[in-house]
């Protein structure tokens, strides 16, 4: 008896429990598949229709993955490829002294604490395995050269980490040398890809999108009931019934747009804001139900499947004969559309340079892929007054604007929508400067990672987002959190929800058609999302 | 020693990063528990008590712990006080103060494991309203073909009607 008390700790030694995780490397650290931290894998369904590799029903915390018989071979082999094909990807292999610079600037690593999610140790996940298989002193020196055999559990590890990097390129802004761990995620997932390890949340959208053009697998008299359903509510609010022209020929503007937009609130007031504009303007433009999607999730899948989803974009310009193209508010489909289109399915030879037809400015930026931002378009509007507006419509709104990442830093899309919310808000407040513009702070569900069943590393991610909005939240009262991306629309409103709640999130082009004054327009009372606006709370009561 | 709950890596920057903006957890955590630690001693337990612990405990709710290493940390309190004061506490006899101090410390667990509860539902929540709302669209387009058919009942009530 007396002997089994003395095993019994005091009380003084109960309270020095180590709370500290084992100081273990980190090589030798095997993931743990925790719910709330993964994605789930790509339906067989979807992969068969892509003609993707391995299609099976399994999970992540499974023993046995099922992997082909040669899946070493494979990887070794798509390894080679890769490095041979993309220059960058070689050097990015090569030439990283892990100076520490990017280490803290991942909003992964800052709000989960976890050491993978610093981008240089998740870029070492497969520098590893490339010390080891491709360089001499790896083969010779092993783990003293940073060199490590490619086990199932390395490639579970990729398979975790790699679906834990929304591609945001925060941390390639940090790095002396522009190594970008984007790139090297993408690798590292087109190498899953090849085993039939992938996420379901980016392979559906990527099935629909190959079936029917965009992601929900809407189908050509859905997209035009969906945005007939628009103009009804467009005319109840401002009794103007405005037309939406569809697969017009002869247009001289294609307008394209992430389907989020038509799909989900508070997406849809956003492409009621569209509408709301050319109408106003007059535009001659088109929708496309062909493209009907201006997202692709292929930028997260491989360099083949952006390829082969972009295409629709140009063949359907070709097809309606238009002048040139417009996109709307969002972000990744803009790194494709700035950055791949142009080499993947140019030269756009058959269309001409952006001009436009309000204002008469070309857009010599878009000289190249004919393709004009819609904030570029309507700023340029504000620029020349081409618009009545009335920011006090929007007076009840304090905002505040979040940079998407890709816009922010793939294409440097920084200042016009600044420029078009000044416009139409009196009430706007920026950020702190080391979350905004090119440092801007990703929404962490970006890159196929914003499914529900993912919602605990989401707001771990979103954190550092989150807490600026706070920020301003408690410091100028803002209530509104503007952004650019559909994405962003969809995955930002569960980070204000847990971080900043009281906030909502709102597209740019919602606030622009609520302060805009159109021609033959009844009194409205309420904005686009019924809210009464300033000054008519009490018509709103009676 | 919050900090030290963390990998090690992990926990060199969380001390060492000053920016609140660069490094939200790690700033988050050291302001809020020196405020627990001021309420604490001059024994106002009050509702800004809930607040800071709050706002530790929503961070720690979504990270990788568990329930008790998440809300641990409050007991840490206990030591750091009997460490930094545990001379003055025996020359002066203080022992009764410490038990009280204690007692108050006892008591911000229990708020803690209410808070803690509070964050993982309110995560629970957002899942939901997520699929909701993602799920939306189509519901109001389901309701529509709803309500046609539920004119037609009526249209094939009234028939029945009239033939009766
Ligand atoms: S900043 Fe660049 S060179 Fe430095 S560790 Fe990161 S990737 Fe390597
Ligand atoms: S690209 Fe973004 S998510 Fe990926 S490692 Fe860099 S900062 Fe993190």
């Amino acid at each position: 008896m007396s002997e089994d008390l003395s095993n019994v700790p005091k009380p003084d030694e109960l309270m020095r429990i180590d709370h500290k995780p084992p100081r273990k490397g980190w090589m030798d650290v095997p993931v743990d598949f925790k719910p709330g931290t993964y994605s789930y894998t790509a339906k067989a369904k979807n992969l068969k229709i892509l003609g993707m590799p391995n299609p099976r029903e399994w999970s992540p915390t499974d023993e046995d993955w099922k992997l082909p018989e040669n899946w070493e071979e494979i990887v070794r082999e798509g390894f080679k490829d890769r490095l041979d094909k993309y220059r960058s990807f070689q050097l990015f292999m090569d030439i990283c002294v892990r100076c520490g610079a990017c280490a803290d600037k991942c909003h992964f690593f800052i709000g989960s604490g976890d050491p993978k999610n610093m981008p240089v140790l998740r870029a070492e996940l497969m520098r590893s395995v490339y010390r080891k298989e491709f360089t001499t002193s790896g083969k010779i020196f092993g783990k003293l050269a940073g060199a490590r055999e490619l086990t199932v559990d390395v490639i579970k590890e990729w398979f975790y980490y790699f679906y834990q990097c929304t591609e945001c390129r925060r941390c390639s802004v940090f790095c002396p040398y522009g190594i970008d761990t984007a790139e090297i995620t993408m690798m590292g997932r087109e190498l899953l890809h090849l085993l039939g390890c992938g996420i379901n949340w980016a392979m559906e959208p990527v099935a629909n999108c190959f079936r029917t053009g965009n992601h929900l697998g809407i189908q050509p008299h859905g997209f035009k009931d969906t945005l007939e359903f628009f103009a009804d509510d467009i005319e109840d609010l401002t009794g103007i019934k405005i037309n939406v022209p569809l697969n017009k020929k002869g247009a001289e503007i294609l307008f394209v747009v992430p389907s989020g937009d038509y799909f989900g609130d508070p997406g849809t007031y956003t492409c009621m804001g569209y509408m709301m504009l050319f109408h106003e303007l007059g535009l001659n433009y088109t929708w496309s139900t062909y493209a009907s999607e201006g997202g692709n999730f292929g930028l997260f899948t491989s360099h083949e499947m952006i390829k082969r989803l972009n295409a629709k974009i140009y063949a359907e310009a070709k097809r309606l004969g238009v002048k040139w193209i417009l996109g709307g508010e969002c972000g990744h489909m803009w790194r494709v559309m700035h950055q791949y289109m142009d080499t993947m399915n140019g030269p756009a030879d058959f269309l001409e340079v952006p001009t436009s037809p309000i204002t008469g400015t070309r857009f010599e930026n878009a000289k190249s892929t004919k393709m004009v931002h819609i904030t570029e378009f309507t700023s340029d509007l504000m620029k020349h007054n081409k618009l009545r507006l009335d920011p006090g419509r929007n007076d009840n709104l304090i905002v505040t604007y979040h940079d998407s990442c890709n816009p922010a830093r793939a294409m440097g899309l920084i200042e016009e929508p600044r420029y078009v919310i000044r416009n139409v808000c009196n009430h706007f407040h920026e950020m702190p400067e080391n979350t905004i513009k090119e440092q801007t702070f990703c929404c962490g569900g970006g890159a196929g990672l914003g499914n529900d069943e993912n919602m605990e590393m989401r707001l771990r991610g979103g954190f550092p987002r989150g807490n600026a909005v706070r920020y301003v939240q408690e410091k100028y009262g803002v209530n509104r959190l503007a952004c650019v991306c559909a994405i962003d629309r969809a995955t930002l409103v569960p980070v204000c929800d847990y971080w900043a709640p009281g906030v909502a999130v709102t597209g740019v082009h919602e606030m622009v058609a609520n302060a805009l004054l159109m021609k033959g327009e009844k009194e409205r009372t309420t904005n686009l999302r019924g809210e009464p606006l300033p000054g008519k709370e009490e018509v709103e009561d009676e | 020693m919050i900090l030290e709950t963390y990998p090690p890596d992990a926990s060199s920057f969380l001390k060492q990063e000053k920016n609140q903006f660069a490094n939200p957890v790690g700033n988050t955590i050291l302001q809020e528990i020196e405020d627990i630690y001021e309420e604490l001693l001059h024994g106002r337990d009050s509702e800004k008590l809930s607040d800071f612990l709050d706002r530790i405990i929503k961070i720690r709710a979504i990270q990788d712990f568990s329930p008790a290493q998440a809300v641990a940390f409050i007991f840490h309190l206990k030591n750091a006080v009997r460490e930094e004061l545990g001379g003055e506490i025996r020359n002066d006899q203080l022992f009764e103060e410490l038990l009280e101090f204690e007692h108050r410390i006892d008591k911000l667990a229990l708020i803690a494991f209410n808070t803690y509860m509070k964050c993982r539902e309110k995560v629970y929540e957002i899942r939901v309203a997520e699929v909701k709302n993602r799920v939306f669209s189509l519901l109001k387009r389901a309701d529509m073909i709803g309500e046609i058919s539920e004119q037609e009942l009526d249209i094939r009530e009234e028939n029945i009607d009239s033939v009766v």
